[in-house]
């Protein structure tokens, strides 16, 4: 990168440091935090809706309705994570490469799997073979994205379930004696006040998603983890700044990221949860009747 | 009109096929020098790249790089998310039970034990460190040693060093250099072992096409001395692997 960097071999001290830490493969290893916030940023509010959904599905007065979001919760939440990271990109892109194949080859009557081969034509293959490599993982990340939000929509589901089940009854009847619809009873008072109930425990989910983004390593996205473990590792002269095993400082930075990603979430979470108790009997802490 | 557009739309979705099937996407670990690694560039680059480029210049490819971890290789192979594995990977008959191999490109080469300066050769029977999923893995389990695996070839060489695992046990070629740079804190020990075969490259079993391509290209490669020239480069003290 910089210009005293053209011969690696005769550095030393900082310079050599400097030149060491600006290679293109470090660029990669910085890039991979965007992609971890890029995850957290997409991923958490998608899990908040699956969450949503799946507390609504399973208060529903519509029984296969009930019955889906009561599966959904507890199948996930009974399952390890890991295996349900390992599982859903599978699946998915199986699945996907299925419908594709059935829909836009042109002789698609040989079965998908052909002994240990899972054989679609090139047409089907999701991305195509042709494709960018961004578009591959680009592609890569959106499955990974799905695996945590089924995952953590299915937590997020019964804490939101829960919150939903605390909110004083007498309130929603004092709405209704107002004539509020059972719809506006539902949107205009019940939700509000929920997340004054729920925000402990999505709080909790929150953090445990953002310590949880080292699974994307599983996933074959090169992410901070793989990186550090690639950089840091003993490099001999084949490279341009051969150095010993140095994945103790690679792995300290990261502890430092995840350190800093969680106590500023902490601080962001405690101003929330105020905000959302004024006025109320909450965990938020205050008392009934004496706004913060 | 409306045939011409047939025509036309026809003529496109076959021009997209045929332009698809000739990307071939090559997938290697790149944690592997000198067959191959992520260089400070961020590139694919060892003798692996070289070869593989060879191949397709050769055989008239349009190819693409993948990097993909060791463990998830092959299964990430044969469910088609990329067409090749040319990853330092020997041919054995486990193997080619589930993947099907060009010919090789690289002779069969000895394994050999490494530990800290001073280990007697008896430590290769101890706690012996190898990448999982290895033919060297297979090999140190059935020698009688207690084998702990580890993802990366990376981890392997760290495990002697940090004194987890009395002796890695792995590609001599791979070695090498991690010993002769050590400044004497890495020897070799013991007797170097012949494991596997040759190393090729991987293709599904449906993929007969592209092995026969690979195989022409390879073969010219053999004959006109450009596999040599490569094998030079990337290994001038292994004299002995050579076509």
């Amino acid at each position: 990168m910089f210009s005293y960097c053209q011969d690696p071999s005769v550095l030393s001290g900082l310079t050599w440091l400097s030149c060491y830490l600006t290679t293109n493969v470090h660029f990669s290893f910085y890039w991979s935090f965007v992609t971890v916030l890029t995850l957290l940023a997409i991923t958490a509010p998608l899990a908040l809706l699956f969450g949503f959904g799946g507390a609504v599905a399973r208060r529903s007065s519509f029984a296969p309705l009930r019955w889906f979001g009561t599966i959904y919760t507890n199948m996930i939440r009974g399952v390890p994570e890991i295996l349900f990271f390992l599982f859903v990109p599978i699946a998915l892109d199986q699945a996907l490469e299925y419908i594709r194949y059935k829909t836009l080859c042109e002789d698609s009557s040989a079965p998908v799997y052909q002994g240990n081969d899972f054989i679609v034509c090139d047409a089907a293959k999701l991305p195509l073979s042709s494709a960018d490599a961004w578009v591959h993982s680009t592609y890569n990340f959106s499955l990974a994205v799905v695996a945590f939000a089924v995952v953590s929509g299915a937590f997020a589901a019964n804490v939101i379930d829960g919150a939903l089940k605390a909110v004083p009854k007498s309130q929603l009847e004092t709405a209704s004696a107002y004539g509020m619809s059972d719809k506006q009873v539902f949107w205009r008072v019940h939700v509000p006040q929920m997340w004054g109930y729920a925000l402990a425990g999505l709080s909790n989910l929150w953090m445990i998603l953002i310590k949880s983004t080292p699974l994307l390593f599983l996933l074959g996205i090169e992410d901070v983890v793989y990186w550090a473990g690639y950089l840091g590792g003993a490099k001999t002269s084949f490279f341009d700044y051969p150095h010993p095993d140095w994945r103790i400082w690679y792995f300290g930075a990261l502890l430092i990221f995840y350190l800093l990603m969680t106590w500023g979430s902490e601080k962001i979470l405690n101003r929330l949860s105020r905000r959302f108790a004024r006025g109320q009997a909450t965990l938020g802490g205050t008392t009934q009747g004496a706004p913060a | 009109m409306k045939t011409l557009i047939t025509a036309t739309l026809f003529a496109a979705l076959i021009a997209t096929t045929a332009f698809a099937s000739d990307v071939v996407r090559m997938g290697t670990e790149g944690a592997y020098p000198p067959y191959n690694f992520v260089n400070d560039q961020g590139e694919i680059d060892g003798f692996e790249r070289e070869v593989g480029d060879k191949i397709c210049e050769l055989a008239e490819l349009n190819c693409e790089w993948v990097k993909n971890d060791w463990d998830s290789i092959i299964p990430n192979l044969v469910s088609g998310n990329y067409d090749t594995i040319i990853a330092g990977m020997s041919i054995t008959a486990e193997r080619d039970e589930v993947i099907d191999f060009s010919q090789e490109y690289f002779p069969p080469d000895p394994s050999a034990y490494v530990a800290l300066k001073g280990a007697s050769d008896d430590v290769i029977k101890g706690v012996v460190a190898a990448q999982t999923g290895t033919i060297q893995a297979a090999h140190a389990a059935e020698s009688g040693a207690t084998v702990v695996e580890f993802k990366t070839p990376d981890e392997t060489i760290a495990a002697v060093r940090a004194g987890e695992a009395d002796a890695v046990l792995a590609d001599d070629a791979f070695l090498a250099k991690f010993v002769s740079e050590s400044g004497g804190e890495l020897v070799f020990v013991g007797e170097k072992v012949q494991i596997g075969g040759g190393v090729g490259i991987g293709v599904r079993e449906s993929d007969t096409e592209l092995k026969g391509k690979i195989n022409a290209a390879i073969d010219t490669m053999k004959s006109d001395g450009s596999l040599n020239a490569m094998l030079e480069k990337w290994f001038p003290d292994k004299p002995e692997a050579r076509y």
